[in-house]
């Protein structure tokens, strides 16, 4: 609730019509200067968005386009890139993989993250400061740095060319900031109502499952969805653990792609538009919580 | 604030019938909660962060080699005192440096203008963010797919410019010295620039409108509102933000792992990235570890810096 009428949320959606009040105010200035506030605001903008977007285009368009065209359109359109890097450079199995992969990090994040977040979120306990603390040192350690201590202790287990390996690598080097942004969220959950149920006779995992786990629901899309995120994206580790190609990963898959001399372009740029389709459909839905969950206290906290 | 409320949680007792509550089996139960909760998340980050954070330590004093086995055993400082002639060590070094001021700075001036203008009131602005935050969620071996094509002299932009007579065929940023490293700095900057700018736009949106209302009965321009209002609030998050960026930037492997390899010639290898070759290419781990620990040391030691200065500078 409190988070719906948060004023970030509100001022999120194209803004709503409000063209009096507007307009009212601005009659009275120049005009000269309207169209100057215009400019200063469209002009740099508009070179950001060029900046941002050109190179997306750029992929798309060796993704749909023959090999060997050089028009500037992707017409006429071709899907034969997509289907050599799916069946022949086995993205179809590297997909599989990394679905499994990053859904299984969404999904064993969140649950630790709720728990853990609430934990932080509404006690105060012994050793709170210095789990915090750990938390924040985890973000000084190079991914880098954790390559051969892990690899050591997966080979132990027996786990590497196993996927467990990822999910439990992507899920404790993301831990910190999905326990940090999911307890942010819980904090904007006021106690009152949690109490007012305790009082109607819930007892604390009922009050949490009934009042608070609702209200939760946009903390839970963006903890999960970064989770995945991460874990979709995540290259070092998998390229470090899996040995066997139909272990691979999406991103291991682009770099041997990459790798090759005289790359096939049409294929990369379709590999790449693989890899990216999930992240950018799943974080246009969610980049406003994040801004949102940054603000409930995040950064501040 | 933050601090109030689970301190008032920790007085359990006060909502039970019995004002000794913390007696009460049920109270103490409750005192069990928040560990019994915490237990899961401290498991996996003490054996899969802690552990192996202190076995890096360990192996830093070892010789562990994949490839010549019959040497493993106890070094000593052996480790360390390799990394003095390594010349290829120092390079890295440097770089690092360069790379990490050149990117944060960079990232800055750009994040802080984007995070402005997307705060302004304006049609199609939740469009316009979605769009310009969207190459955050990009990995960075995508990064280096996107822009092997726009660099590659075959296929990318400039043989586009050069039919337009901007620039010459054939040329590629990708192959000087000195232009791979303006490339690998713009193609990280689209990646970058979003996330600064989403951590100072969310800080943004906290500054009070009364402010901004009373900068303009007092007839402040934009600059003077930006200096005296708009600064202070937000200048915390940028410490923040330049913070997380460096010590991202500085472990950064994937970007320039994948688009130059460290190439031409190791111009481009930073620590990390020396590190990550070391132990995937030439699989020795001692080294490595050693490698990695002065990483880390190195880090920790100019984050602290950083936070002392920018906190000086605050109180001054």
């Amino acid at each position: 609730m409190t988070l719906l009428e948060d004023p970030i949320a509100r001022s999120l959606p194209v803004e709503p019509p409000r063209p009096g009040a507007q307009t009212e105010r601005r009659r009275p200035r120049h005009r000269g200067r309207r169209v100057l506030d215009r400019l200063s605001l469209w002009v740099p903008l508009g070179l950001f968005l060029l900046f941002t977007l050109v190179p997306l285009y750029w992929m798309v368009l060796f993704a749909f386009r023959p090999s060997g065209s050089t028009s500037l359109i992707p017409w006429p359109i071709t899907f034969d890139h997509f289907a050599s890097v799916w069946n022949g450079s086995g993205f179809g199995i590297y997909f599989q993989n990394s679905i499994i992969t990053a859904g299984a990090t969404l999904v064993v994040s969140t649950v630790i993250a709720l728990l853990g977040g609430y934990a932080l979120a509404r006690f105060a306990f012994r050793g709170k400061t210095l789990f915090l603390v750990v938390m924040l040192c985890t973000q000084f350690i190079p991914g880098a740095m954790m390559l051969i201590p892990l690899f050591e202790i997966f080979n132990t287990l027996g786990l590497t060319n196993n996927l467990i390996s990822l999910i439990i690598a992507d899920t404790v080097f993301h831990l910190p900031l999905s326990l940090v942004l999911m307890s942010g969220f819980i904090r904007n959950v006021p106690v009152e109502i949690e109490e007012a149920a305790w009082v109607d006779g819930c007892t604390r995992v009922q009050a949490f499952r009934l009042v608070v786990l609702p209200l939760l629901k946009p903390g839970i899309v963006a903890v999960g969805s970064f989770a995945f995120i991460s874990a979709w994206n995540n290259f070092l580790f998998a390229l470090m653990f899996m040995s066997q190609q139909d272990r691979f990963t999406v991103p291991v898959g682009l770099s041997y792609l990459l790798g090759e001399f005289g790359a096939d372009f049409g294929a990369l740029a379709a590999g790449g538009l693989v890899a990216i389709l999930p992240v950018v459909i799943l974080f246009a839905y969610v980049q406003k919580f994040l801004v949102q969950g940054m603000s409930a206290g995040a950064v501040k906290g | 604030m933050t601090v109030a409320v689970p301190r008032r949680r920790s007085s359990q007792g006060g909502l039970s019938p019995s004002p000794r509550g913390r007696q009460s089996p049920i109270a103490r139960r409750t005192r069990l909660y928040p560990y019994l909760l915490i237990a899961p998340a401290v498991l996996l980050v003490l054996v899969f962060l802690v552990y192996p954070v202190a076995s890096v330590f360990f192996y830093s004093l070892q010789h562990s080699n994949v490839t010549q086995p019959w040497n493993d055993g106890f070094a000593g400082v052996d480790n360390f005192t390799r990394m003095f002639g390594d010349p290829l060590f120092w390079q890295s070094l440097r770089f690092t440096l360069q790379w990490v001021l050149v990117e944060v700075a960079l990232q800055f001036v750009f994040g802080l203008a984007l995070a402005l203008l997307l705060n302004r009131t304006f049609v199609g602005r939740g469009i316009a963010r979605a769009l310009t935050f969207s190459p955050w969620a990009v990995s960075g071996i995508l990064t280096t797919t996107i822009w092997i094509l726009i660099y590659n002299p075959a296929t990318g932009i400039g043989r586009y410019l050069a039919d337009l007579g901007i620039g010459e065929h054939g040329t590629s940023l990708l192959s000087g010295q000195g232009t791979t490293f303006l490339a690998v700095v713009i193609a990280e900057l689209w990646k970058g620039v979003p996330f600064f700018a989403i951590l100072i736009l969310a800080d943004l949106q906290s500054v009070p409108g009364e402010l901004y209302e009373a900068a303009d009965v007092d007839g402040a321009g934009p600059l003077r509102r930006f200096v005296s209002v708009t600064w202070p609030h937000i200048r915390q998050a940028v410490v923040l933000a330049t913070l997380l960026r460096g010590v991202w930037e500085f472990n950064n492997v994937d970007l320039l792992y994948t688009l130059t390899g460290g190439g031409p010639a190791n111009s481009t290898t930073t620590l990390p990235l020396y590190v990550a070759q070391t132990a995937i290419q030439s699989r020795d781990f001692g080294y490595g570890s050693a490698l990695t620990v002065v990483a880390f040391l190195l880090l920790t030691f100019f984050s602290l810096l950083y936070l002392r200065l920018t906190k000086r500078g605050a109180e001054s």
